[in-house]
């Protein structure tokens, strides 16, 4: 039996509805990543799962337990580490980590050791008895992951773990995970922007926009999806009909003045496609990624302030190169 | 077990913040002093207590109402930190933990009233050795458990107030419609006696009145409801307090 299982679960706030019918088998053992664009509702997921918000409609079982009717029990077998700051800065890191495993009831005999442990593992050992005030905020956010893994749970919610760390801390940390997932069969529920990091680290993964989802199969799959290789075209008046009439030409896709084409075999076609579509300002083709499965899927409006950025704005910054 | 290390968990929190934070402590002293030192001598300077015979000064006078207005201000403080850890996900981080509600409301409240117990103490010393407060090992017992039945309360309020509120202006707001008229009807400043009956009433209907006045009564031997009828009135009200606030507490929502 599936370890998470989600059937119809929804939460509105108000009018908004921010999660609309998800159903989600997440099975043992397994890495699960959550994707999509800011506000998706990725965190809102994971509040439900985590019993920390109560669903509007549908239901819910982590470990067999149900969401709503046996919250306690769910709640002692996850870990959650949160998207936003949540230790205590008054108090020092070991402290956080000693107050977590007494929450969680650790044995303290074995609590020491642990907490040595995971302070190793995210490399904050000599920083352990500065007061979190001090830390910086790529230290901070190692030490709630370290105290995310203190107590050794089945299910693990990572919400943006890797969140302003540096690469080395990230290459630690998705070697742990992976380990983690195979060695301990802990699962794993992570949400992540980098794409980089969802393609490697992840064995399945769900794409979800405006609280769906709008697909979910292992990253290789969801490239293979796209049908050939993404050739993004900048230009003011595309000939998109006749475009469309190549027969290497899968896809088309256009938001503003960015043509986005799944072409088979790219690099032998795409001076017939420049010759059909008309007069471009710059142009780019390689073998998929899953940044181009996310785009494919989500489209590129920008969803909030925040973010590194919508697709144009970086096709801009490549085509001044 | 794992509920018994959750509140030890949640009070060696507070009381490690409260170490940390020495203002804290600092601040929640000075305020009481002025109150004794300039208040207590000014006014006490041009007033008749209308107490013949006692020889109690206006000073000793308000003392037990100052200990009680400690308690308020102090106490109803950790409603302000529960909304505080909303702010950031420290929050979320208790609750996700297999702890009940109810532990985490304990686990504030005795950690509250630990940090809160520490400045009374060094006030009733302080009293003692400055005010000539003639406490004895009785008094000072009695004293204690009041205080603490009142910060139980008070804490509670805190928290059932932080439990339903986002944001901290509108703590601050609404925490001074609370203390203010339970400090001024508590008949901290004045006796009870010849009050006209409108404010009497209000007075009487204050339960923070009966700290005051259980005090009163067993550190200067003056009062006017009664010692049991202190002791029933505060110890109703911590449990009434505790009561709503496990209850608010299991409602609140991140
Ligand atoms: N407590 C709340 N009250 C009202 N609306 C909320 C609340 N929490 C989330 N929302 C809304 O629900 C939607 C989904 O939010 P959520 O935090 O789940 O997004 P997300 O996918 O985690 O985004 P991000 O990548 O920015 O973290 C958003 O539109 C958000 O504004
Ligand atoms: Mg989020």
């Amino acid at each position: 039996m599936a370890v998470i299982q989600a059937r119809n679960l929804t939460k509105k706030f108000g009018e908004l509805t921010a999660v609309s019918k998800l159903n989600l088998d997440i099975n043992e053992g397994e890495v699960f990543g959550l994707l999509g664009p800011n506000g998706a509702g990725k965190t809102t997921t994971l509040s439900m799962l985590s019993t920390l918000l109560l669903p509007t409609e549908g239901s819910a079982s982590v470990n067999g337990f149900d969401i709503s009717k046996e919250a306690s029990k769910v709640r002692h077998s996850i870990g959650f580490v949160f998207q936003d700051p949540s230790s205590d800065d008054l108090l020092t890191g070991r402290e956080n980590l000693y107050l977590h495993a007494l929450m969680y009831g650790v044995n303290m005999r074995q609590a020491n050791k642990k907490m040595d442990e995971v302070l190793r593992l995210v490399n904050l050992s000599d920083k352990q008895h500065q007061r979190m005030r001090t830390y910086s905020g790529g230290m901070r956010r190692r030490l709630e992951l370290a105290r995310g893994l203190l107590h050794e749970p089945k299910v693990l919610f990572l919400d943006e773990p890797t969140l302003g760390l540096d690469p080395q801390t990230r290459e630690n940390l998705w070697g742990y995970i992976k380990k983690l997932s195979r060695e301990k069969k802990v699962t794993i529920i992570i949400t992540t922007h980098y794409m980089e990091e969802a393609d490697m680290l992840c064995d399945r993964l769900a794409i979800i926009d405006h609280g769906k989802i709008v697909a979910l199969d292992t990253p290789a799959n969801l490239k293979k999806l796209l049908g050939g290789d993404v050739v993004k075209l900048k230009i003011k008046k595309p000939k998109l009909a006749a475009v469309r009439k190549l027969k290497f030409v899968k896809k088309v896709r256009q938001d503003g003045e960015i043509v986005t084409l799944t072409v088979q075999d790219a690099g032998k076609h795409l001076q017939e496609i420049l010759r059909h579509i008309g007069n471009v300002e710059s142009v780019e083709s390689r073998v998929p990624t899953l940044n181009d499965v996310f785009i494919y899927f989500t489209g590129s409006e920008i969803r909030e302030q925040e973010g590194e950025g919508g697709f144009f704005e970086r096709m801009i910054r490549r085509g001044n190169k | 077990m794992g509920e018994l290390n959750g509140l030890y968990a949640l009070w060696y929190r507070e009381f490690k913040v409260f170490q940390r934070e020495k203002s804290r402590l600092l601040s929640s002293l000075i305020q009481p002093l002025m109150w004794l030192v300039i208040f207590g001598t000014g006014l006490g300077s041009s007033i008749e207590l209308g107490i013949s015979g006692s020889g109690i000064s206006y000073q000793q006078f308000i003392y037990p109402g100052i200990l009680c207005m400690t308690v308020l201000f102090g106490s109803l403080f950790f409603g302000l930190y529960i909304i505080m850890d909303k702010r950031v996900d420290f929050m979320k981080e208790v609750l996700v933990a297999p702890l009940s509600r109810t532990t985490l409301f304990f686990g504030k409240v005795l950690g509250g009233a630990t940090d809160g117990t520490i400045e009374i103490i060094i006030l009733m010393i302080l009293g003692a050795l400055f005010f000539g407060i003639p406490f004895t090992f009785y008094s000072a017992i009695i004293t204690l458990i009041i205080i603490a039945l009142l910060m139980v309360s008070i804490i509670s309020v805190g928290l059932i107030l932080g439990s339903l509120m986002n944001s901290l202006e509108g703590f601050g707001l609404v925490s001074s419609f609370v203390i203010f008229p339970l400090f001024f009807l508590s008949g901290a400043l004045f006796p009870v006696k010849n009050l006209p009956a409108w404010l009497y009433a209000f007075v009487a209907a204050n339960p923070v009145s009966y700290a005051v006045d259980g005090l009163r009564t067993v550190i200067l031997g003056t009062g006017s409801f009664g010692l049991p009828t202190d002791i029933i009135v505060v110890l109703g009200f911590a449990v009434a307090m505790v009561l709503i606030g496990t209850y608010a507490f299991s409602r609140m929502k991140i």
